[in-house]
């Protein structure tokens, strides 16, 4: 409806005598923005502040609720099971964070040593686990971890057998399970990313390093490291948001068990609101998680651009 | 290029080639394991027996992939055309012009990138609830359009930062309208920007789960991922099924990838890289 509205609208506006600045009208950037601004700020603003007024109350969604002050976040230290599911999350930052930027980085940095012919078959290929549907890829690994799946007749077949085990029915095994997924669908994407990084890195760099004798590790220490240092802020921003936020595969893989083992933060805001009517609660682990994701994003950039020049 | 050998270059192959085949094992091993004869229990390493494709066409009838489909076609669709042409919109205003507020505006919209869903899903279904709006398809596309304009307006506004000012100061000499400068001048220039924004936002739109999971109870209105969410709870012990509904849920979205990867690969690599 905006676009049958807006030529008029903004016609009306530009024919009120000749602009201020040339190139650079004003009034008129209202018009454009507002669609997008005010649908924006109804589906997303709005409800986080309604969100922050939630969590000052218990509620079970239903009758009158009460107010409990800041309640609801103290049980963050003393609920066990936020407690136990932020715990989680640390585990799954390792999987889904440290663990492919690391192999992303010791590949793209082999690779940068020689052209590789067909890199966009293997970019390509490589990305796949990016793109595909988080749910397809829950399914698809419950499958390779069943306790008659790929991965356990792959252990039987190299004498492993007593390893075998029902890896997302297991106490301890369960959450790494779930975070060697992450690992799988993150190290593609840091991979690719720190490749087009090393590829903006001058050529010159790599040859002064080269004459004055460098090797292989040198090399990578004193110029592709320095080279990527804003690819990997990007990275770990974005796989530490992705391990905080982690909830189709736990919900499709484990919903959070067995027992809570593999319950995160995610998880316990969908359970209390919606199985369990602890409403100001799970609204209260949700601003919990937001507040948790702008000190990490802000944190990490600080902290990998200070040192910078 | 000096001073690499033979064995470097071979090393380096045999390593990518291993960690394509671990990016792709799983995936390909789902859809072999489709194509298996229906009960039976698919190693994962072998070619089936018998290439059974009417897997496909059973999962499709008996798990309703066809209504789930429908109503992602139709979210998706909504959603990756009123979110584009509202991003170019802000993007315009955001990148070319000045107005008071505007950074206000854009640092609003830059803090909506990462702004997680788990914040505000439960106060969205209060409120959709109030508005008579759950189990409609409002419901998904509302707020899916507000979480993907977001990122819109901030792709769409680097590429209009980007584009020639003396292209738009010229049009204007000639009497152009801002209007007519964005839809005749700039849109046709910007269409690598605007298909890799189209195809980000619908695989957002036809991956998403928290959301119709939340929003949706009658299956009319359940979109295809939580469609298969389900269907794997009622085929549990039929691998060959169950995969077959795997391959149609990731289908689509692989078909855009293959004909799109260029503008998918770019478009998250520089919009990771931007944010």
């Amino acid at each position: 409806m905006d676009d049958v509205v807006a030529p008029v609208a903004l016609e009306a506006v530009r024919r009120r005598g000749p602009e201020r600045l040339p190139g650079e009208p004003r009034a008129v950037g209202y018009l454009f923005v507002a669609p997008a601004f005010l649908i924006y700020a109804a589906f997303t603003l709005v409800p986080l502040l309604h969100a922050v007024n939630l969590s000052f109350f218990e509620w079970d969604g239903l009758t009158p609720g009460t107010f409990v002050g800041l309640r609801n976040y103290a049980a963050f230290f003393t609920d066990p099971l936020i407690r136990s599911s932020y715990g989680h999350t640390l585990v799954l930052i390792v999987f889904f964070s440290f663990l492919p930027i690391t192999i992303g980085l010791l590949l793209a940095a082999s690779l940068s040593r020689i052209r590789i012919r067909g890199l966009t078959f293997f970019r390509t290929i490589l990305f796949v686990p990016v793109i595909i549907t988080n749910v397809v890829v829950a399914v698809t690994w419950a499958w390779i971890y069943a306790p008659d799946g790929p991965l356990n007749a792959f252990l039987r077949a190299i004498g492993l057998g007593h390893v075998a085990r029902a890896w997302l029915g297991d106490f301890t095994w369960a959450l790494p399970s779930v975070g060697l997924v992450g690992t799988w669908g993150e190290f593609g994407f840091c991979m690719i990313l720190f490749i087009a990084g090393i590829m903006k890195i001058p050529a010159s760099l790599y040859e002064a390093a080269r004459v004055d004798g460098a090797g292989p590790v040198r090399e990578f220490l004193a110029v592709t490291l320095p080279g990527l240092r804003h690819e990997l802020t990007v990275a770990l921003v974005l796989t530490v948001i992705d391990a905080l936020s982690t909830f189709d595969l736990v919900y499709v893989m484990t919903s959070g068990g067995p027992g809570t083992a593999t319950s995160v933060p995610a998880f316990q805001v969908y359970s209390r609101a919606f199985l369990t009517n602890q409403v100001g609660s799970a609204a209260a682990i949700g601003i919990t998680l937001m507040l948790i994701v702008f000190a990490v994003t802000f944190g990490i950039t600080r902290l990998m651009e200070r040192g910078e020049g | 290029m000096t001073g690499i050998s033979r064995r470097q270059v071979v090393a380096n192959y045999a390593i990518l080639i291993a960690f394509s085949a671990i990016a792709i094992y799983p995936i390909a091993g789902v859809i072999l394991a489709s194509l298996y004869p229906r009960g039976t229990n698919p190693s994962g390493f072998s070619l089936p027996p018998s290439w059974n494709f009417g897997n496909l066409a059973t999962a499709w009838t008996e798990g309703q992939f066809g209504m789930y489909v429908r109503s992602s076609v139709i979210v998706a669709t909504v959603v990756v055309i009123v979110s584009t042409v509202l991003s170019i919109l802000g993007g315009y205003a955001l990148g070319t012009m000045r107005f008071r507020g505007a950074t206000t505006v854009f640092y609003l919209f830059l803090l909506g990138m990462i702004i997680p869903f788990e914040a505000i899903v439960v106060p969205l279904y209060y409120d959709l609830r109030a508005l008579r709006m759950i189990d409609t398809y409002w419901a998904l596309i509302l707020p899916e359009i507000s979480g993907s304009v977001a990122f819109g307006v901030f792709w769409m506004r680097a590429f209009f930062l980007s584009a020639p000012r003396s292209l738009i100061e010229a049009a204007r000499i000639d009497g152009a309208s801002s209007w007519h400068i964005l839809w005749r001048v700039l849109v046709p220039l910007g269409r690598p920007a605007i298909l890799t924004l189209v195809v980000l936002t619908f695989a957002g739109s036809w991956n998403e789960f928290f959301l119709p999971l939340v929003m949706t109870t009658d299956p009319k209105y359940i979109t295809v991922p939580q469609g298969l969410s389900l269907f794997s709870g009622r085929y549990t012990t039929d691998t060959p099924l169950l995969a077959a509904g795997a391959v149609i849920v990731m289908l689509p979205v692989l078909v855009v990838y293959v004909f799109t990867q260029r503008e998918f690969i770019r478009g998250m690599l520089s919009g990771a890289l931007k944010g």
